[in-house]
């Protein structure tokens, strides 16, 4: 199995020309998927400078109110997972163009950054968001699929692992490395009426850290079109040419893949999002007002120290069975929400919701990788990811309706009931295993 | 390329890109340092004693904007001089308000990790009594006629992963027992007579009444806002009229100054300052032309102030409420007015 596997995807000797077998299996991950790592480090730093510092531009800096800048969000969400397909299939054609595809994508985010240091209205700020939204779609799937296709199949869970804790601390390094600038740049100041300067600083060195990750990507992940085999490529050749989303749809013809996809939309359709259950937590357990800027540092937290272990777990176990362990761990989280009115409980909430996305988030990755052939990857893995999203989107617009309907604790309630069962539907899909040798259960 | 060259490469990048952003914060920090001292042509500034309950004639407090040492301090004015020489107090303050001698300041306080946020009560002589932490970026800050109740409202970033969606957190505290309603979105909305719930219910602009419980705030809720009346004992908000935000109660407690966002005036402006007549209903614009984004305050029973953008981020304007006359220039390099006396 692992020989077949090595066939149509000969990555880690490419991804790292030096190296034996020998040296690969002493090294934890490979070098693509560090290299990868760290541009997603460095993006996300550069990307949640800006984030952190925002709210307070708009409000302090520019004068304006945020309150309904986050109407269109749900929109920009939708269209960056549809651009998410159309990244992942323009990658796999000609036999693999995944690294120009990401390269296209973090650079569109990059781009966005200077421009900030013109835009002074809420509009333009509001488009340049959008734009740097549709490069983060772009460049997700291509990337996912450079990791897969640098890693040996029974690695996976690892190596989506590292990538997604190295990507998580770019996260929470991020609003540092902002405030820092601004208190550098501000001094004894209050970072308010008509004093930009410090943002504009923030701006400027984001866009300079942003374009170090474009540049790291450049130089030190290798070309995808190395790791397909030419004929296949040349096989499929006519599938490539057949318009993008109906070729893309096309894939849930295999089993495997179809069943991965229908799992993550079953299950996307009860996840509450997080911004939901930061308020719900805050509601349920009387929690501080001014503790809620905390929450999602809890949960970022988690994820940074469980994706690793976790990763390797999945390995062992399954990524499928680990996918759905960490719906069980949500399930948890929506019943201690339900049933506590303890402070302390806010702890395990986030721990649980942590734990949620260290089992979910690259396993999933890992899982769908296993369930498409390389020359597919991009496409599949946009597939499993568009669906989940959209399928998220629709559960926020459900759970916003059912809020103003029953009140938040029925709401949480009837989600909770919802995971339950779509999980257990999610476990009988799973039960049955694709008929192919790719499976993940065991590792040669 | 070999693997040395490629380190090479990135190290002249990170080197001219470091250098990029090192220039950039640099250059922000050397215009701070220039307005950290005083412009020439800026209001006079003297430091000295700020009190709560002058003793003197009626006072004008507000957060002074003027460029120098003394920038966003708190700072008095006679009300009927304002052009005279400010009395700064070295209290800094992002918003703030004052009435029958507290005041409330909600300041930034810079930490070592994040900004972190409290809403300081002050006593008449700009002593700390309490302070409260604030869950984001203070918006708007009022104190009730007595003294007695202190309201704020800040913005509160969703969450960091999400990024782009923000809602605000009203608090009202008294000062007698220091009960804390520290968000209230949990009070009971009644829309149209009817209970109402909804996950998109934001609340801010609180004004009070003379009664120390009765009190009037924007709810805004599906794309729409209302005024709403609270009642603080109750714990409910009772929504009156739509498409008003910071209401202002008159002192005599009959009409309430509001921004009121008018179609077709663009997403840069959209706010006109209008007055709203509670007994009757009846909205009448103020002949302010500009968009408004403040919560007005009245300086007696007919003339409204307010802050708009300035040169140095804020000066206070003012204008009959009654929708005649034009608007007049009161007070330059000035945000945050309340009248003390």
């Amino acid at each position: 199995m692992y020989l077949v596997e090595r066939r149509t995807s000969p990555a880690p000797a490419d991804a790292d020309p030096g190296a034996t077998p020998a040296r690969r299996r002493w090294a934890a991950v490979p070098a693509t998927v560090l290299a990868l790592g760290a541009v997603s480090l460095i993006t996300d730093v550069s990307s949640e400078m800006v984030t952190a510092v925002l709210p307070l531009y708009l409000v302090a800096g520019l004068g304006v109110s945020p309150l309904g800048f986050g109407l269109l969000d749900g929109i920009y969400n939708g269209f960056s997972s549809l651009v998410g397909l159309v990244g992942g299939h323009l990658a796999d054609r000609r036999g693999g163009r995944h690294k120009a595809v990401a390269a296209a994508g973090y650079g569109l985010s990059a781009l966005c950054k200077p421009f900030l240091l013109l835009a002074h209205s809420v509009g333009p700020i509001g488009a340049l968001l959008a734009v740097d939204r549709t490069g983060k779609g772009l460049r997700t799937a291509p990337r996912d699929a450079l990791i897969s296709l640098s890693t040996e199949p029974e690695r996976r869970g690892r190596a989506f692992g590292v990538h997604r804790a190295m990507d998580t601390a770019g996260a929470l390094m991020g609003p540092l490395v902002a405030f820092g600038l601004l208190r550098l740049a501000q001094g004894s100041l209050l970072a308010d009426g008509g004093e930009r300067s410090g943002y504009d600083s923030v701006f400027a060195v984001s866009g300079c850290v942003a374009a170090i990750g474009v540049l790291v990507l450049l130089l030190f992940v290798p070309n995808s079109s190395t790791t397909t085999q030419p004929e296949q490529s040349a096989e499929d050749a006519p599938a490539a040419e057949r318009p993008r989303l109906r070729a893309s749809f096309a894939l849930l013809h295999r089993p495997a893949l179809l069943r991965l996809t229908l799992c993550a939309v079953l299950l996307g359709l009860t996840t509450v999002s997080d911004s939901f259950l930061y308020l719900l937590l805050q509601r349920q357990l009387k929690l501080p007002v001014y503790l809620f800027p905390l929450l999602p540092i809890g949960t970022a937290a988690g994820f940074l120290l469980l994706a690793v272990p976790l990763g390797v777990l999945a390995d062992r176990v399954g990524r499928r069975r680990l996918f759905l362990a960490g719906h069980l761990a949500l399930l948890l989280a929506y019943g201690v929400l339900l049933n506590s009115s303890a402070q302390w409980a806010v702890f395990l909430v986030l721990a649980l919701h942590g734990s949620f996305y260290a089992a979910t988030d690259g396993v999933l990755a890992a899982a769908a990788a296993d369930a498409v052939p390389a020359e597919h990857r991009g496409a599949g893995l946009a597939l499993v990811n568009t669906g989940q999203t959209a399928a998220r989107f629709v559960c926020s617009l459900a759970f916003g309706a059912a809020w103003t309907v029953w009140g938040p604790h029925t709401a949480l309630a009837a989600a909770t009931g919802g995971l339950a069962l779509c999980a257990a539907l999610a476990a009988l899909t799973l039960r049955s295993r694709p008929p192919h040798p790719s499976s993940d259960e065991a590792p040669a | 390329m070999t693997r040395t060259s490629r380190f090479l490469v990135l190290l002249a990048a990170v080197l001219l890109l470091g250098g990029v952003g090192t220039v950039a914060v640099l250059h922000a920090a050397d215009r701070t340092a220039r307005h950290d001292k005083p412009q020439q042509g800026g209001p006079s500034v003297a430091t000295g004693t700020v009190g709560l309950t002058p003793s003197g004639g009626r006072l004008l407090a507000f957060r002074s904007m003027a460029w120098g040492p003394h920038r966003d301090e708190l700072a008095t004015v006679p009300a009927d001089r304002p052009n005279a020489v400010r009395t700064v107090s070295g209290e800094k303050c992002l918003r703030f308000y004052a009435a029958a001698g507290t005041g409330v300041c909600l300041r930034a306080d810079h930490g070592a990790l994040q900004d972190t946020y409290h809403a300081v009560i002050l006593d008449a002589s700009l002593h700390e009594v309490r302070s409260v932490p604030a869950a984001g970026i203070p918006s708007r800050a009022r104190v009730s006629p007595s003294g007695h109740l202190a309201a704020w409202t800040v913005f509160v970033a969703g969450d960091t992963y999400g990024g782009t969606s923000f809602s605000t957190r009203a608090s009202i505290l008294d000062t007698r027992t220091w009960k804390l309603e520290d968000n209230l979105e949990t009070f009971t909305v009644i829309k149209d007579g009817q209970p109402y719930h909804a996950q998109d219910i934001n609340v801010w602009g609180v004004t009070f009444a003379a009664d120390d419980n009765a009190f009037y705030a924007t709810v805004a809720t599906g794309g729409q806002t209302y005024l709403v009346h609270g009642d603080l004992a109750a714990r409910t908000l009772t929504t009156l009229h739509q498409n008003v935000e910071c209401p202002s109660l008159s002192p005599d407690g009959t009409r309430i100054a509001y921004k009121k966002r008018v179609a077709g005036a663009g997403s840069a402006s959209p706010w006109r300052l209008y007055v709203l007549d509670l007994r009757t209903g009846i909205e009448t614009a103020t002949a302010e032309q500009r968009s408004v984004d403040d919560q007005a305050d009245w300086s007696d029973n007919s003339t409204l102030v307010y802050a708009l953008p300035g040169d140095t981020g804020s000066d206070l304007w003012s204008v009959p409420a009654d929708g005649t006359g034009t608007p007049a220039k009161l007070l330059s390099s000035a945000a945050s007015p309340s009248y003390l006396g």
